[in-house]
């Protein structure tokens, strides 16, 4: 599908859903749109059974977390539709403390995968049939994705041999903690990769010329 | 080193000279029992080095791959460096074997269960620490779900570095765990 036809396609599911999708768009060659998280089952029907669309493929649903953001999670689905050789990303804004529908009963194979987002960021899905932490450890405290929680977290394990079995304990780590990614576009300096520093020199003095 | 005017013995390409000796010094030992046995008809030894011998030579190892490190040592147990021809070979039960490899990453959530399958071995019983993970954490020292190396909860015999172990470096932890046993080795442990 070539781009203009992702568009048109973009304009037809905005045209047939109304306000339940906003901000359809391509990014990276694919078609991205933002659905209103209490309106997911409906999209999710909508881009299975539409006729133009046919996204049967069920692919993924991944979570985010932003903590600035006035809504602080985002569920992403990601779907394909192999009649047309397109895929597509609904992003679904969730406030900390909302919930949001499953879309277990529009494609089944989602069941684990919002387990996983309810483990990782703890983001509640509504009427699914077994919401259980899915990866961590049984009886594990937080939601390790959430950009507040710490990397070492707050318990670690060892064999105790008086009780005979492993046992929990606070986190105390013997080696102190290290930070060697000194190049992280996430944290501190602003990252320049080699030769970008001209750019930014050849546009201050621009900016000094025109100042003058 | 191999004396000058020894044959060299079969190596194959990529086979460590640890290896090539020990094979060597095998060779010697056999080669005196053949004498004795051609001389006397019998040949005589202590207990302990009759069962040291039966244990570095039938050490059976329970398979326990969590990660990458797993591959490696399955490629230590395939043909081109053959495990086997130490007597080390793999069990699926930890009721038969003597050696457990932790081969990867150890989480929490995993700790129990290894505990309880080196539990489950019959003394005497060995631990192999394979990879940078299983030794101390490695990559994943400050996570919040990987336990800071294996020793935490077993007691680990040998430690074998590398990201993964290549499997000639699993093959030289097995050699040193064996010399471990003849000299440490006694019908208790």
């Amino acid at each position: 599908m070539t781009e203009e036809d992702l568009r048109n396609l973009g304009e037809h599911v905005a045209a047939s859903l109304g306000e339940a999708v906003s901000d359809v768009r391509v990014v990276h060659g694919q078609l991205q749109m933002v659905a209103q998280a209490e309106k997911i089952r409906e999209v999710l029907r909508f881009l299975r059974d539409d006729p133009s669309c046919r996204f049967v493929c069920f692919t993924d649903i991944c979570g985010v977390d932003y903590p600035q953001r006035e809504k602080r999670f985002e569920v992403v689905y990601h779907l394909l539709s192999p009649s047309i050789n397109a895929r597509v990303r609904v992003k679904a804004p969730v406030g900390e403390g909302e919930t949001i529908p499953s879309v277990i009963e529009v494609f089944p194979g989602a069941e684990w995968f919002e387990r996983e987002v309810y483990d990782m960021y703890g983001v509640f899905f509504t009427d699914h049939p077994d919401l259980r932490r899915i990866l961590t450890d049984y009886g594990f405290n937080g939601h390790p994705l959430r950009k507040d929680f710490p990397v070492t977290g707050f318990v670690e394990v060892r064999y105790d041999e008086d009780r005979k079995r492993v046992i929990y304990e606070p986190v105390n780590l013997q080696q102190a903690w290290r930070e060697f990614d000194f190049l992280s576009p996430w944290r501190g300096e602003p990252a320049v990769l080699p030769g970008d520093e001209k750019a930014s020199a050849a546009q201050e003095k621009q900016q000094d010329e025109g100042a003058a | 080193m191999r004396k000058q005017d020894e044959k060299p013995i079969f190596i194959r390409p990529g086979e460590p000279e640890t290896m090539v000796s020990a094979t060597a010094a095998h060779r010697a030992s056999l080669v005196g029992i053949n004498d004795a046995l051609a001389d006397k008809g019998f040949i005589t030894t202590t207990t302990d080095d009759l069962i040291n011998w039966a244990r570095t030579g039938s050490l059976m190892w329970m398979t326990f791959g969590l990660a990458c490190c797993a591959v490696e040592m399955m490629q230590a147990a395939m043909p081109r460096y053959d495990m086997e021809r130490f007597g080390f070979a793999p069990r699926a039960s930890p009721r038969q074997s003597d050696v457990i490899i932790v081969a990867g990453t150890l989480t929490n959530k995993m700790a129990p269960a290894i505990r309880k399958v080196y539990d489950q071995m019959p003394d005497p019983k060995w631990v192999i620490s394979m990879g940078s993970c299983a030794n101390g954490g490695g990559y994943y020292h400050y996570s919040y779900s990987v336990v800071r190396g294996c020793d935490r909860v077993l007691p680990v015999d040998i430690y074998v570095p590398g990201c993964p172990p290549s499997a000639e470096a699993l093959m030289y932890g097995i050699l040193l765990l064996q010399r471990k046993i003849r000299r440490t080795g006694t019908i208790e442990r």
